[in-house]
């Protein structure tokens, strides 16, 4: 009896509720899903680039799983018997011969590895350009640093995965890749050689280093990048999104649609459509055709030879260096390859690491920021991202200094020349008219709040003067233009205490009271306008 | 949220948090909170919401009738074929027909996933209100007596002898990793200084793998040369090549600029290694009128006819150059090994020859 009424009360609850209970029983759904099923999203365009880059990683282990079911990574040589008749008979590792197999002779293996290819392209840009946004908007102050450090993670073993995965099928342009490796592993002073042939399991090429590439490539990497990815996630469901300022969006709230069902569609729906253009880029258009190149050997080369794009700035250090070489108490010191490969090139990488640490500290500021900035209103940190992004793009010129040479018609030791001395200046001028554009931008928004925009409508006044109308802005455009915060520059303080007694200053909090000038002393922020400003100007003798 | 660095007065003002919109008259940049909702013309006309209800199952149709297109290309279409296709040119028709089927079937799901959310679901924007991250200080001060409570428990701050082992025993194991790494490789030792170039080693012709006379190198011309006795099918062929391959050039003997250089060559004849000196890519572009070579990979520019000094790019050193000469049968052959390190450099490379 008491089995038919378990029975009437199960028939009661719908399926999918039964299953849920089941689950929450066990795994305490029910609690996990309260907190986030109608969690508030926040729209703006920008806020879907480190979802390209979500995808594309997803879509790289999707493809990526079933190149490694046709992929041999071995160094043994084999004649090669299949389909593409120019490179039948030749000798080849079996890394390339089953990489020609995937592309010849599997069907559907080429759009695979193409969509590998691109996939990976697209990943390492998205998380360039995602990063470029977190940036640009502040959104890597507190409480985010650390989840910028996962980013930052995330994008150098981007870069490391994506070189070991080149470098894997064994062809002629790979290899040489891999041998300009070498020669700058070579270079570091002391342990370069033994890191060398312990890295090689002796001389270049010797037969390791595919296998090895290979366990890099598919677990390593991957497995450590997976565990940043979730944490990365799982902070920003814990910090909630950022958002910029508007109408009723405060530090205190995020303003914006449910996860369910909204952003369920729309951040599903952009996974198929991420999968989708990539799928039909691959379609068409060609990337890395290992056959046209041929397979490695160490003393045959192709011109134009050019890494994948995010390597092409490492590419760049070590074409415009000069060659210097130093004797050091007997040894070589190659610092022509070490300086570009072993102190620039990671130090291009770390300032993006440390740069919000280094704001905090200017700032002196300890509290929590979810509004984010517009990159005008912040203009020394907006100078010195696109600075940095303007040294990236030199050194990119400079790696692709024979392109440049070529398609152009210009002397390739004048393009090195150009690139040598734009290391230098190129940043340095960029970080200057930022901050000019930002300071007028400030401006502009300055004028808009205090006068009004800009109707394009001209009146004739009873005297015969002529005067444009503008029209005062609403309470929506007058918060959202004033929303932002100004800091004032930091103070040394006196220079004795109140008892008299002189004041020990440090050498860091002086640098610390000149960088804070650098960023909000005057000339370097407009100061927004006042309440008081503001009612002068509207309450008195109206518009001029 | 607290400020320990700067004073009050020099932190901007915080905006009005949710809730307290102050009157615009007081303040006319306050926050006059969320604006009231728009609403869309799905939300008001039934008609359109049928519209974009249609759309959204074209799309979703769409991508059902690629996936079939997807199968039918998969089975009917032969792996060899080509097709053209404008703009792009000829290529390979499995490859179009797969992706572009594939690519138009996830496309159309986002399209209209996307749609579905834009037109159909609310577009009535929310709040949710955040919470502080730090923890209040009675959760604070639980946790900081509880971490003191449980060391004080282990003891471990007591036991000086147990706490310094336990952070010797721990500290030194890793270094049992550290050995078995040592198994990666064989040490350096001298590899890198020789290469299979010795007295009397004949020069062949990386093309037609015959041995080389001076007559089958004219003046202006650039020959690959092996040492003798090395075959592609060699197993360590690869690592040797790396070290041994040789380029060849013909200059009149009195444009050579460099004593040593004279010396070692034959008739003009002169064998320099094609490993670059920088990072070790091999040169393959050599200008017959300056007798200049550079690798493509960096620019490094070496003059052949002085030593095989560097002349631009970021190279440190000169090419080794092979010191040659012809043996009774009339071949060209090595008189000993390069009298350096070929290739790029490295820490040793300086220490005593």
């Amino acid at each position: 009896m008491s089995s038919t009424t378990r029975n009437a009360s199960r028939r009661q609850a719908p399926a999918g509720e039964r299953v849920a209970d089941w689950a929450d029983g066990r795994l305490g759904v029910y609690s996990l899903a309260k907190s986030n099923m109608r969690k508030i999203f926040p729209d703006h365009w920008s806020f879907m680039l480190g979802e390209v880059c979500l995808y594309s990683f997803i879509i790289i282990i999707l493809t990526g799983v079933y190149l490694t079911l046709f992929f041999h990574p071995s160094m043994n040589e084999v004649v090669y018997h299949g389909s593409y008749v120019p490179l039948q008979g030749q000798l080849m590792s079996e890394a390339f011969n089953s990489t020609l197999h995937i592309s010849f002779d599997v069907r559907g293996g080429l759009l695979i590895r193409q969509i590998h290819h691109w996939a990976a392209l697209i990943f390492i840009g998205g998380m360039l350009v995602h990063m470029m946004r977190v940036f640009f908007t502040g959104a890597f102050r507190k409480p985010r640093e650390v989840n910028w450090i996962f980013g930052f993670l995330l994008l150098v073993l981007g870069m490391f995965t994506g070189f070991t995965g080149y470098s894997l099928p064994d062809d002629l342009l790979s290899g040489t890749g891999v041998r300009f490796m070498e020669g700058a592993i070579l270079s570091t002073p002391i342990v370069g050689t033994y890191m060398s042939f312990f890295l090689f399991g002796g001389e270049f090429p010797g037969g390791d280093f595919v296998a090895r590439f290979y366990t890099v490539h598919i677990l390593l990497l991957p497995g450590i990048m997976m565990g940043l990815l979730v944490g990365h996630l799982i902070l920003v469901f814990y910090h909630k999104h950022t958002q910029f300022a508007g109408p009723g969006r405060t530090e205190k709230n995020v303003v914006g649609m449910p996860l369910l069902p909204v952003y369920m569609a729309k951040a599903g729906g952009f996974f198929f459509l991420v999968f989708g253009v990539i799928a039909i880029i691959a379609a068409i258009a060609s990337i890395n055709p290992i056959w046209a190149i041929g397979p490695y050997r160490p003393d045959q080369v192709s011109t134009g030879a050019q890494p994948d794009w995010y390597m092409g700035f490492s590419e760049g250090l070590i074409r415009v260096m000069p060659g210097w070489e130093i004797n050091f108490l007997g040894h070589t010191l190659v610092l022509g390859v070490a300086i570009p490969l072993i102190v620039v090139f990671p130090l291009v990488l770390v300032v993006i690491a440390v740069y919000p640490f280094l704001e905090a500290w200017v700032t002196g500021d300890r509290r929590e920021h979810h509004i984010l900035d517009r990159p005008r209103n912040a203009p020394t940190r907006t100078g010195l991202g696109v600075a940095w992004l303007t040294w990236y793009f030199v050194m990119l010129v400079g790696g692709g200094n024979d392109l440049w040479a070529t398609h152009f018609h210009l002397s390739i030791n004048s393009i090195t020349w150009f690139v040598r001395i734009a290391f230098f200046v190129a940043p340095v001028l960029a970080f200057l008219v930022t901050k000019r554009i930002c300071l007028g931008l400030q401006r502009r928004d300055r004028d808009k709040v205090l006068h009004g925009r800009e109707s394009g409508i001209i009146k004739r006044l009873p005297h015969g003067e002529f005067i444009e109308v503008h029209e005062p802005l609403d309470a929506d455009q007058l918060h959202t233009l004033t929303a932002h915060e100004q800091y004032e520059p930091a103070q040394l303080g006196p220079a004795v205490d109140e008892n008299g007694v002189e004041r020990q200053v440090s050498r860091g909090e002086k640098l610390r009271t000149k960088l804070s000038k650098g960023y909000y002393g005057e000339g370097n922020q407009i100061p927004k306008p006042t309440v008081e400003e503001y009612k002068e100007i509207t309450s008195g003798h109206g518009h001029h | 949220m607290s400020n320990h660095d700067i004073p009050e007065e020099n932190l901007p003002e915080r905006s009005t948090a949710h809730g307290e919109v102050s009157v615009p008259d007081e303040n006319p940049f306050a926050d006059p909170g969320l604006p009231p909702h728009e609403h869309r013309i799905q939300d008001i006309d039934e008609g359109a919401a049928r519209r974009s209800e249609r759309t959204v199952a074209l799309l979703f149709t769409i991508s059902m009738l690629c996936t079939v297109g997807f199968i039918a290309s998969y089975f009917a279409i032969p792996r060899d074929k080509s097709i053209f296709v404008f703009p792009i040119g000829h290529i390979n028709a499995m490859n179009f027909a797969l992706g572009l089927t594939l690519g138009v079937a996830l496309f159309c799901i986002g399209a209209g996933a996307v749609h579905w959310a834009r037109t159909l679901m609310s577009d009535v924007e929310i709040a949710d209100e955040r919470h502080a991250i730090e923890a209040d200080p009675e959760t604070k001060q639980k946790v900081l007596a509880d971490f003191a409570q449980g060391a004080k428990e282990s003891a471990l701050g007591r036991r000086g002898l147990i706490r310094t082992t336990m952070f010797g025993a721990l500290a030194l194991l890793p270094l049992s990793g550290v050995f078995l790494l040592g198994g990666l490789g064989p040490k350096p030792e001298e590899k890198l200084r020789h290469t299979l170039w010795a007295k009397g080693k004949l020069l062949v012709n990386m093309n037609t793998d015959q041995p080389l006379r001076p007559a089958d190198i004219p003046v202006g011309s650039l020959t690959f040369a092996k040492p003798d006795g090395l075959e592609e099918s060699d197993e360590d062929f690869q690592q040797q090549i790396a070290k041994a391959a040789l380029m060849i050039i013909r200059i009149q003997p009195e444009n050579i600029k460099d004593k040593r250089e004279l010396d070692w060559s034959h008739d003009g004849i002169v064998a320099y290694s094609k490993i670059c000196t920088h990072v070790g890519c091999p040169i393959s572009l050599y200008e017959q009128q300056t007798h200049h070579v550079l690798c493509p990979c960096h620019q490094s520019t070496f003059d052949l006819s002085d030593g095989g000094r560097v002349l631009f790019g970021p190279a440190g050193h000169a090419l080794p150059q092979l010191h040659i000469g012809v043996n009774q049968d009339g071949f060209l052959e090595a008189r000993g090994d390069f009298a350096e390190p070929v290739g790029p450099a490295f820490w040793e490379r300086g220490a005593e020859k």
